[in-house]
């Protein structure tokens, strides 16, 4: 059931928000021992909340559009009544003294936060392979992953042990986990949604956005968490979206471009697909088009620079002395030294070193500059492109679902599986998967929508179409 | 331009300058912090002022505040600097008392560029920037030698982070500096400018004021001129300097140990070094080659910061007179009234610097001498200053006046002005409870007397009723007491006097 229909019975009090919670956690106590999805499950903590909010329906106060729906939250993000841990070591049992802008919004919403989801370590990854904690399953075939980093929202959402999930998305750590995974994810324009109290990948890249079964689920999330927080110096001083009704309105006059750089380069199956949603929009009323963006090739190259940079400077802060893992050392630096090489796993440890030196002096105009500047040549090439459409359609992913450990030893192969998304985060624009059919096995493929800043309208409308032809039986 | 400090107090042999340029940081005086809303104040329990923000909490963001950024652009313009369209960077090095291992700072684009500061010879020192910041937290190192100061040397530390996100400014000026006095001066000069603006405490004995010092040295070509060779010499950074005296000192130390190196045909090396305030001397710190590479890149988290012209103008409003400006126009209005006297300066500076200036000028304004207004406010004010800052002008004008109306003696005044400082009364109070009247009754009746016989016809006109010859008379009264006797008291003396003579007729 979908999260405006669940929260809809619960506020008539055909269902209790209670009964509500008891039946998602017992389905996370069922099944996430096979899936691994959550690194924390509220099990007390969300009962009282379900109790709140049906203490407020029987006393006739509004307790919010998503009244008692079980909402997921990737483990990056702060909550003060549960450890924030970004599945790393480090941060082991760290419970932070406050809630991120998105979780205080969320529980005003009325919404249920039922725990913390697992997620590649301080969320440098594509498989959630990268947990301290161990990996997460593909619930669509538990021989894969579920993509990452935000592996464990996905899954949860799309094994239906919750109906709502945030994660973040750095380089497609939403889109490429809801591709594999087959649900709806979202990464909004950058500043749309407030990052305080998401724990820092690369703060100029990372967004926080909803992940779910549908699209009216996912825009309905991404309403409630979006809008102006003054204490996020870069979030857009704009009201929250208002998207639902405007999703509906199809894609007639819609300008859809196919980038072809990105279809060319995928599995064949996915392309298939790419080809067949282009079809169905054109059908619908959309005017369809290929396209070309020659830079988006340096897309990964410059993501990664720039990315790890980011995340060299915004790790330095575990160093053993306030919060998390502390190695005793015989002084501070050594103290420093024991506390990161425990605590920090080897890909999170790879990024810092790579960060590190492309910010060292006598290579950073090499480096770090020069990313910064492709960067700059994609936001244009963008511009370009956005000037003659509203929306662009590419592959989510290379490929449907890997298979655990298949990339695991292989650094670079495990980067490239993040080629499709890695544009529109360096240009701040907002993404989406939508699931859209299946490859031969049966494993889900995903479509990837592209908008220009604050574009998520045509985003959406174009979103709802596929959905609706999918379900639909279009395929 | 700078040989007539350098001349007046020779450290070095002949035929060697030194080359000083100052970085001072000033904490800025606003009410929280740069980041966050935790409050700015020195001197609370240790960590009671702190939030996620400035412990760099995982999640936290900073959020510029904009009064910080207020008194860095009104600090600039009264350096006369250039308010430009900056961003803030990171820089990054692990230290236990940096909560984010980075600190936020301005590093290629700062707010304030191109300034200069004007010091009392004249000299004009050229700021190359004054640059926001946020400060860190403060490391008490504890070792088995006790608390050493040294991480090094340290068993534990104790970090206090209430100083962490406290905004600062970083003043840089450019090498201009010839002398240790000389850069003595350029610091007073610089707090001077600080204090005008309430922009900071100032304080170098609490930190809020630190000033590191790069001295090198070199020869001189022509010793009268002090032309050297454009070339600078080979520069160490002192830091740890927490007074005025360590910054002479440490100068001094600095330069001579510098030339001693190069006569002896050794070379300075590039080093920062540390003050040791109790032997007198700097210790090498690390070498510049082993300098941190800070891996400075533009903070993802904080936007450009553009300060629109309307928001200039409104902060530049604000700027009060400078101290050289008030030392000028109080020396201007001195000089109207006794001529040039370079004796003067010294107490004006004085005067200006520590606030005094204003009551000055008003006394002065209101007709009382400027000499003993000056001497009594360099003399006597100084040993409480701030209670000085907040006496009544009139009732300063008035002791003045007594003074030099000999009403009181110049060692009655200066007593009478130190009880002045502690409570409100007025001097004529605190004279009479001193027991400083120097006209006693009986003398008064004497005189009284005697204007009487001398003004017959003016006398006559009173005893007759005309009450405005009244003041005729104890003029005549004050200008043979010198202003001693109390007016009220001569008019109820010549009252006694009329009422018998009426009674005789």
């Amino acid at each position: 059931m979908g999260a405006r229909a669940l929260a809809g019975r619960i506020r008539s009090g055909e269902v209790s928000a209670l009964e509500v919670i008891d039946n998602c956690l017992a389905e996370i106590s069922k099944r996430d021992s096979t899936i691994h999805a959550f690194v924390h499950v509220a099990y007390e903590k969300a009962r009282e909340e379900a109790k709140e909010i049906d203490a407020k329906i029987a006393a006739g106060e509004d307790p919010g559009v998503l009244a008692g729906v079980p909402v997921a939250l990737k483990d990056n993000l702060c909550t003060k009544a549960a450890p924030t841990t970004c599945s790393s070591k480090i941060l082991e049992n760290w419970v932070p003294p406050y809630d991120a802008t998105v979780v205080t919004k969320l529980k005003a919403a009325g919404a249920v936060i039922v725990g913390k989801t697992n997620m590649d370590e301080f969320a440098m990854g594509s498989s959630t392979e990268h947990s301290a904690f161990g990996p997460t399953l593909n619930p669509r075939d538990t021989s894969r992953v579920p993509g990452g980093s935000s592996g464990g929202s996905a899954s949860a959402v799309a094994d239906g042990m919750v109906t709502l999930a945030l994660g973040s998305d750095t380089g497609g750590s939403i889109r490429q986990p809801a591709s594999f995974c087959g649900v709806v994810g979202i990464k909004p324009t950058y500043g749309s949604v407030s990052r305080y109290g998401l724990v820092a990948f690369a703060s100029s890249l990372d967004q926080i956005g909803p992940l779910a079964g549908n699209v009216d689920d996912a825009t309905m999330l991404l309403e409630v968490v979006s809008g102006w927080d003054p204490l996020d110096s870069t979030s857009l001083q704009r009201p929250s979206f208002i998207l639902d009704s405007v999703s509906r309105e199809g894609v007639k006059g819609i300008k859809v471009g196919i980038l072809n750089e990105l279809v060319d380069l995928v599995d064949n199956e996915v392309a298939t697909q790419v080809r067949k949603a282009a079809d169905l929009l054109d059908s619908e009323g959309a005017a369809v088009e290929d396209v070309s963006m020659t830079s988006i090739g340096w897309g990964i190259p410059a993501y990664y620079l720039i990315a790890s940079a980011e995340a060299s400077s915004n790790l330095s802060r575990y160093d053993g002395v306030r919060y998390g893992l502390r190695v005793e050392g015989a002084n501070a630096t050594l103290m420093n030294s024991f506390t990161r090489a425990k605590g920090f796993g080897a890909e999170v440890k790879r990024r810092i070193m790579l960060g590190t030196y492309a910010l060292s002096a006598g290579y950073y105009d090499a480096y770090y500059a020069k990313a910064q500047k492709i960067r700059t040549l994609i936001i244009q090439d963008f511009q370009r492109v956005y000037e003659r459409f509203d929306a662009l359609l590419a592959p989510t992913t290379p490929s449907v679902a890997f298979l655990l450990g298949e990339k695991l030893t292989d650094p670079l192969a495990m980067y490239l599986s993040d080629i499709c998304t890695v544009p529109s985060s360096l240009a701040g624009h907002p993404a989406m998967n939508i699931p859209f059919g299946t490859a031969s096995g049966g494993l889900p493929v995903g479509i990837q929508i592209m908008a220009p800043a604050l574009g998520e309208a045509s985003m959406l409308k174009v979103a709802k179409t596929l959905e609706q032809a999918s379900q639909g039986g279009f395929q | 331009m700078t040989a007539a400090a350098s001349k007046s107090r020779p450290i070095l042999p002949s035929g060697w300058e030194m080359v000083v340029g100052l970085e001072v940081h000033c904490e800025l005086r606003t009410q929280t912090k740069l980041f966050c809303s935790c409050k700015n104040i020195f001197g609370d329990e240790p960590n009671t002022n702190i939030c996620p923000v400035c412990l760099g909490l995982p999640g936290s963001l900073p959020v510029l505040n904009s009064h910080a950024v207020e008194l860095a652009m009104l600090v600039g313009f009264a350096l006369h600097c250039e308010i430009r369209p900056s961003i803030f960077h990171r820089k990054n090095y692990f230290y236990p008392d940096m909560p984010k291992d980075y600190q936020i700072t301005q590093y290629d684009e700062p707010i304030n560029v191109n300034g200069y500061l004007e010091l009392s010879d004249g000299t004009r020192v050229r700021i190359e920037r004054a640059h926001l910041e946020e400060d860190t937290g403060k490391t008490i190192h504890v070792g088995e030698l006790g608390a050493s100061g040294r991480i090094h040397q340290a068993q534990w530390s104790c970090v206090d982070y209430n100083r962490a996100g406290v905004p600062l400014l970083e003043i840089v000026s450019m090498p201009d500096i010839r002398s240790a006095l000389q850069a003595r001066a350029y610091v007073s000069e610089l707090r001077g400018i600080l204090l005008a603006t309430n922009s900071s405490d100032a304080k170098m004995e609490e930190g809020s004021l630190r000033v590191d010092a790069n001295v090198s040295v070199r020869r001189v070509r022509d010793q009268d001129e002090s032309s050297a060779d454009g070339e600078l010499g080979t520069r160490c950074e002192i830091k740890n300097l927490n007074s005025l005296r360590s910054l002479v000192r440490a100068i001094d130390y600095e330069a001579t140990r510098q030339v001693a190196l190069l006569e002896s045909a050794q070379e300075v090396v590039s080093q920062t070094r540390h003050w040791i305030e109790d032997e007198g001397k700097t210790l090498s710190l690390r070498s510049k080659e082993e300098a941190f590479d800070y891996r400075y890149f533009p903070e993802p988290d904080l936007l450009p910061l553009a300060p629109g012209l309307d928001w200039q103008k409104e902060v530049v409003s604000d700027l009060p007179p400078m101290p050289q400006e008030r030392r000028d126009a109080l020396a201007n209005l001195v000089k109207e009234a006794l001529g040039d006297d370079a004796s003067l300066k010294d107490q004006v500076a004085l005067l200006v610097e520590l606030g005094l200036d204003t009551l000055a000028t008003e006394a002065i304004s209101s007709g009382a001498d400027p000499r003993i207004v000056i001497n009594r406010l360099s003399n006597e004010a100084p040993a409480d200053h701030q209670a000085a800052c907040r006496l009544d002008p009139k009732n300063f004008t008035a002791l003045v006046v007594m003074e030099k109306n000999e009403q009181l003696t110049p060692t009655q005044a200066k007593a009478v002005l130190v009880e002045m400082l502690k409570s409100e009364d007025e001097p004529l109070k605190i004279a009479q409870r001193l027991g400083f009247e120097t006209l006693g009754d009986q003398d008064l009746s004497a005189v009284v007397l005697q204007v009487v016989a001398e003004h017959q016809v003016e006398w006559s006109r009173y005893v007759q009723g005309e009450q405005q010859i009244a003041q005729f008379l104890v003029g005549q009264v004050m200008k043979l007491t010198k202003g001693r006797a109390d007016g009220a008291k001569v008019v109820r003396e010549l009252n006694k006097l009329g009422a018998s003579e009426n009674i005789e007729k």
